[in-house]
């Protein structure tokens, strides 16, 4: 049987260097995205393999690694992604943020601050923030290139003159670099501001759309908003439940058939460490 | 209490000896060998390599097996193995001129060189369950078709009927090696269409004929058998032949109108895969036809004559990947949502009361 040896971390060398090739170009322009070769992987599309390759590509076998889905470490897919790469790569896990070198996200940003020696790598399902205004690549490219993001201030606008404020909580445009509107993945918006002046590198790999794009270390993300509708954080009128935290992004937990709801930190480690803490 | 989202690496581990256990069914009657799947379900086996894009019986008919028959599963286990295989070069264009033919027909001549061979197919079968499936043994030629029959489109190429086939210059692209972009060039569609979806492009073909798209499509030439495949390795400085491969191919005659430029004459519209793939690679054809409406400067109205749309939804590991994607957790962005949604109701409420 012509059954494959695998590499480490799974990919072959020639596919991890068209992918650090991609990622560079990715630094160099920060917010643009880049396209790339995505290879199959061993798990679905649609399912963090855009994260995986980065990862992959850029792990050694030194690094530390932390793989969070919701905010939390032990959530299914996450589980699955962290066993991945501890049966490919061997690498050392962690759940603790500041003890990782590199952290696989979706839809979150770990509330402990990032740091210098740290990546982020966010999973991303449609790297075009413009796509749902305009489903063609080909037009989408254009607009990039030509800094036309009118029809994005345009939604905006539209969603102030209906509901009186900007009803996009999830996926929230940002501008980066001053250059380039981008996706930051679909974190809430409650996280964007994280993206802001980062030390750590942050990476955004779509697999089924073929996309790499990168946030260098310190560089400016600006939410989209306007001068008299400036973009806003949500809330919650209760802390965490657990720890106590009125900071944090808080999941609903329902806990009866009756309407009982507690609220809890979406970070697991976060959550913990304070519980320990106290 | 807070008991959500606890235990996932307990219940993935668990999931799978489940899955396991399931995938072998009743352990008193015997497991399948791979060779019995390639043997008798060589369509299945076909598919898998073709959608897959890995001429390899053995890995195909594993991944049938080990994805309880779940086609676009096993292409997708398929397709990941392919993956990791370091390639060392690309082989020579195959000659399908050339084929060991085992199977050939024309629609659109009653008899032509070479002869109409009928081969294995269920085209002329009466479709019904038959309980006693041992196969008779069929009687079989002592030497085989002959090995270079030409191509029927050929014949029509010489009074200038039909269009040329089009030449490139350059390398042929790789959509497996470099990121696909808009718009593309028609060898990497073909190779887009060649392991897409089998029932995205026959549903696609389909509706060309039903007026969405319309082609006039004549089925020119459709031939099933073994081609050579050569490989020249640098060192060597002349290829070597490295074995053979089975593919169905089709080659459909369209009308085409005339423009400006070029008087009327038929066009081509082509189909290749691994295997014995006839449906696949009818509607890849008539597919690959419809996306040409660009280039030949026809209207484009329907879906199939949509570049950016056929190509980029024809992958079925793409999108059984996204939409069941949606299975995985999306609670934070839910949580943000309700929390939108309660505060939108609330100060619709307010505005209500104030109002009244």
């Amino acid at each position: 049987m012509n059954a494959p040896a695998y590499n480490f971390a799974y990919l072959n060398e020639q596919t991890k260097r068209m992918i650090r090739r991609a990622i560079l170009k990715a630094v160099a322009i920060p917010g643009y995205q880049v396209p790339f070769a995505a290879r199959e992987m061993p798990m679905p599309l649609g399912w963090g393999t855009g994260g995986v390759q980065v990862t992959a590509a850029i792990l050694t076998p030194d690094d530390t690694l932390k793989v969070i889905d919701q905010g939390a470490d032990d959530t299914t897919n996450a589980v699955s992604i962290r066993k991945f790469f501890v049966k490919t790569a061997g690498i050392k896990t962690t759940e603790a943020t500041e003890d990782a070198t590199i952290i696989q996200t979706r839809h979150r940003i770990p509330e402990a601050p990032l740091a210098e020696n740290q990546i982020l790598v966010f999973q991303v399902p449609i790297p075009e923030p413009l796509r749902f205004l305009e489903p063609r690549e080909t037009e989408t490219r254009k607009m990039h290139a030509l800094e036309e993001y009118g029809v994005m201030h345009v939604k905006l606008y539209e969603d102030i003159a209906r509901y009186g404020e900007i009803a996009t909580t999830y996926d929230y445009p940002a501008l980066v670099n001053d250059r380039y509107v981008f996706d930051p993945s679909p974190i809430p918006k409650f996280d964007n501001p994280k993206l802001d002046n980062c030390p750590a590198l942050q990476l955004f790999g779509a697999g089924r759309e073929k996309r790499i794009y990168a946030v260098p270390p310190y560089t400016r993300v600006k939410s989209l908003d306007f001068e008299d509708y400036p973009f806003t954080l949500q809330s919650w009128d209760k802390p965490c439940e657990i720890c106590g935290s009125r900071s944090s992004f808080l999941d609903e937990i329902v806990i009866d058939d009756r309407g009982g709801r507690m609220f809890v930190c979406s970070d697991t480690d976060y959550c913990a460490k304070r519980q320990r803490a106290a | 209490m807070y008991v959500a989202v606890k235990g996932g690496e307990k219940a993935i581990d668990a999931a799978h000896r489940l899955l396991g256990e399931e995938r072998r069914g009743d352990p008193s009657v015997p497991q399948l060998s791979l060779l019995q799947i390639s043997e008798q379900l060589g369509l299945a086996v076909d598919r898998v390599m073709n959608e897959g894009s890995l001429y390899d019986r053995e890995l195909a008919a594993l991944a049938v097996q080990q994805a309880r028959g779940d086609l676009i599963e096993a292409i997708f286990l398929a397709r990941a193995a392919r993956t990791t295989l370091a390639r060392f070069g690309y082989a020579e264009p195959v000659n399908t001129s050339a084929m060991h033919v085992r199977r050939r027909v024309s629609a659109a001549f009653k008899d032509v060189p070479g002869g109409q061979i009928l081969g294995p197919t269920f085209d002329y079968t009466h479709r019904l369950l038959d309980a006693n499936l041992d196969a008779e043994p069929a009687t079989v030629a002592d030497e085989p078709v002959a090995t270079d029959i030409p191509k029927v489109l050929g014949l029509l190429g010489s009074e200038g009927l039909i269009e040329e086939p089009q030449h490139v210059d350059r390398a042929p692209g790789d959509i497996t090696q470099d990121p696909a972009t808009f718009p593309m060039p028609r060898d990497q569609r073909l190779q887009s269409l060649a392991r897409g979806d089998e029932g995205f492009l026959l549903s696609l073909a389909y509706s060309t004929q039903r007026g969405y798209g319309r082609t006039h499509p004549f089925a020119g030439e459709i031939r099933l058998g073994e081609v050579e495949i050569s490989f020249q390795p640098e060192e060597l400085g002349f290829p070597v032949v490295i074995g053979e491969v089975t593919l169905t191919e089709c080659e459909m005659i369209n009308q085409f109108k005339g423009s400006a430029e070029v008087p009327p004459q038929f066009t081509r519209g082509y189909g290749l895969g691994f295997g014995q793939c006839e449906r696949k690679v009818m509607a890849m054809a008539l597919v690959d036809r419809s996306l040409r409406a660009g280039e030949l400067g026809e209207e484009r109205v329907a879906a199939s004559q949509d570049e950016e749309f056929v190509i980029s939804h024809c992958d079925n590991v793409q999108a059984t990947g996204f939409v069941e994607h949606l299975k995985l957790p999306h609670y934070v962005d839910f949580q943000a949502e309700l929390v939108l949604l309660r505060q939108l109701r609330s100060e619709a409420t307010t505005m209500q009361e104030a109002a009244e």
